[in-house]
């Protein structure tokens, strides 16, 4: 039994640890070690193509995380003892964004979204007064930022709802009864007990798009993020190079990922005591 | 301001939100299922089944995936659950924790990136090469379907585990004991008390791993070469090859429903299997 255990472990960290072992490789040839060398990731860090596709996934990111995590946290609380029609649209249209495939997602955001904006372009170009240039709507980081923010804001609405399910209302009716407007009962009372749950939204939130694939190769546009400059430089081939971005890419997804289920303890055991 | 217009206020940006990026993108499609291709790539607005009477043009994806993401799901099934059952039942509580955070983890990194691995170790130089030199000549791996079900399953494995770890994790550790003293061998204690409480975690990692895989893109695309594809390859290849998005939209609608139909007939299945439990437990 415990044999098979470390063997299941072997086939889940072999495959990582050989991307890992090959990025400090001297040699250029994937097959073989020849020796021990830290040039691949001076390579990648000093490639301006790689630089500007991480450049734009961070900011995706970070933007994403930031308004998935407000307004999802905003849904969530309101949502707390919605019922009847509303109650169930929220509830069909989150479950809707976590069932259907990241590439149907992907797909119909860039179907809508171009036909939109094929209406509203002409129509912004009449209303604008002439000489001026008219703004074009075109796909890139607005939308790739809107799509993601559209199912990490579900997933954040979901952690955080649990959290408040877990909390205990009395806290929150104590607070009102001794006269705490609704503004500093949140403040107050409820915002520091779901914080964690929030930071721990806002972190996969964070993660989910950064290593998200197939929502952003049809929603960027002409923006290349970290993924999709991986992914087509894969069809390439295995570069060292790649294995040096590959590394870093699942170490600064590690540490996020650690954060966040740090957080997400440390608000349970607060919430027990 | 009154409650319910607070309420309106911090709910409205999350609502629009969805039914601007999730409901109308989706309804978009819905119609579009039912148009043309225009001359240059695009739609055409029309009303007509054509896009739907020309899906068996696309048959091997949608068999590929059929058959793939079940087989799949069953392989992720069968390696995951002996691991469950160790962290659950075996482990010691001291290394759990750990143990069960060592499975989750590959999970949360990039996909990409771990499929990609797989490149290396199954192309030309890594296992067939290894192969050969115990003396067994011409395997190929990568760009076949085996090479496709591994990276499912390496993939897809730890959101297989989990679901069944907590249902093995909550069964009541005395039935196992009480089965024991009743002199039943462990592998009927297994068959007649471990495995049917541990329905409800297989249905859900099941569930999980086949919705996921019904729409998986990068793994075949990355380890099958463009010989094993997916319906998500086929409409990777609609939209943005050969632009044809009414054709694209109609594979994409038929994707949803298959999935749909496959769960819920799933679903109905499971909670059959549930309520016969049920029925024993009443006894």
């Amino acid at each position: 039994m415990r044999l098979y255990a470390i063997c299941v472990y072997l086939f889940l960290y072999i495959p990582i640890g050989i991307i890992a072992l090959f990025s400090f490789n001297a040699g250029r040839h994937a097959s073989q070690f020849m020796g021990f060398s830290t040039q691949w990731y001076g390579k990648a860090l000093n490639n301006p193509f790689v630089m500007d596709a991480l450049e734009t996934s961070l900011l995706a990111a970070f933007i994403t995380a930031c308004l998935a995590s407000t307004l999802g946290t905003m849904a969530a609380i309101a949502l707390q003892g919605v019922k009847g029609w509303l109650r169930t649209l929220f509830d069909a249209m989150i479950y809707i964004a976590i069932m259907i495939p990241g590439i149907v997602i992907g797909i119909a955001t860039l179907i809508a979204l171009v036909t939109v904006f094929g209406w509203l372009n002409p129509l912004l170009a009449s209303l604008w007064p002439d000489g001026a240039n008219p703004p074009q709507l075109s796909m890139g980081m607005p939308t790739l930022v809107a799509a993601h923010t559209m199912f990490t804001m579900a997933l954040v609405i979901i952690i955080v709802r649990a959290r408040l399910s877990g909390m205990d209302r009395a806290l929150m009716e104590a607070s009102a009864d001794l006269f705490a407007t609704p503004w500093g009962t949140f403040r107050q009372v409820t915002l520091p007990l779901i914080a964690p749950a929030i930071l721990a939204g806002f972190l996969l939130s964070f993660t989910f798009s950064f290593d998200d694939f197939i929502i952003a190769f049809f929603v960027a546009g002409s923006e290349t993020t970290l993924p999709i400059y991986i992914f087509s430089s894969i069809r390439r081939g295995v570069t060292p190079e790649i294995n040096a971005i590959g590394t870093m890419v699942m170490g600064a997804s590690l540490l996020l990922l650690v954060a966040a289920q740090l957080l997400l303890r440390r608000g349970a055991s607060k919430s027990n005591n | 301001m009154t409650e319910r217009g607070r309420k309106a206020l911090l709910l409205a940006p999350a609502g629009i939100w969805l039914l601007v990026m999730l409901a109308l993108p989706l309804l978009v499609v819905f119609v579009f299922s039912f148009g043309e291709r225009g001359a240059a790539g695009g739609y055409v607005p029309a009303f007509t089944l054509e896009q739907y009477a020309n899906l068996p043009a696309r048959w091997t994806a949608f068999k590929n995936t059929l058959i793939l993401a079940p087989l799949g799901t069953i392989a992720a099934l069968v390696i995951a659950y002996p691991l469950a059952y160790f962290l659950a039942v075996r482990c010691s509580p001291k290394w759990r924790t750990s143990l069960l955070i060592l499975v989750i983890v590959p999970f949360w990194t990039s996909i990409l990136i771990r499929s990609y691995a797989w490149i290396f170790i199954l192309g030309g130089r890594g296992l067939p090469a290894l192969l050969e030199s115990i003396g067994i000549d011409d395997i190929r791996l990568i760009n076949t379907p085996l090479a496709v079900l591994v990276g499912i399953v390496y993939g897809y494995l730890p959101l297989m585990v989990f679901p069944i770890f907590v249902s093995l994790d909550k069964l009541d550790k005395r039935l196992l004991e009480a089965s024991a003293d009743l002199g039943s061998t462990p592998w009927r204690t297994f068959r007649q008390v471990t495995l049917p409480l541990s329905v409800p975690g297989i249905a859900t990692g099941c569930m999980l791993v086949f919705i996921l895989l019904m729409g998986e893109f990068l793994i075949p695309a990355i380890l099958g070469g463009g010989k094993v594809f997916f319906v998500g390859n086929a409409l990777v290849d609609l939209f943005l090859q050969s632009r044809n998005w009414a054709y694209g939209s109609a594979v994409a609608m038929t994707l949803v429903v298959v999935m749909l139909v496959t769960v819920s007939i799933y679903m109905k299945f499971i909670s059959r299997l549930g309520g016969q439990r049920e029925d024993v437990s009443l006894m």
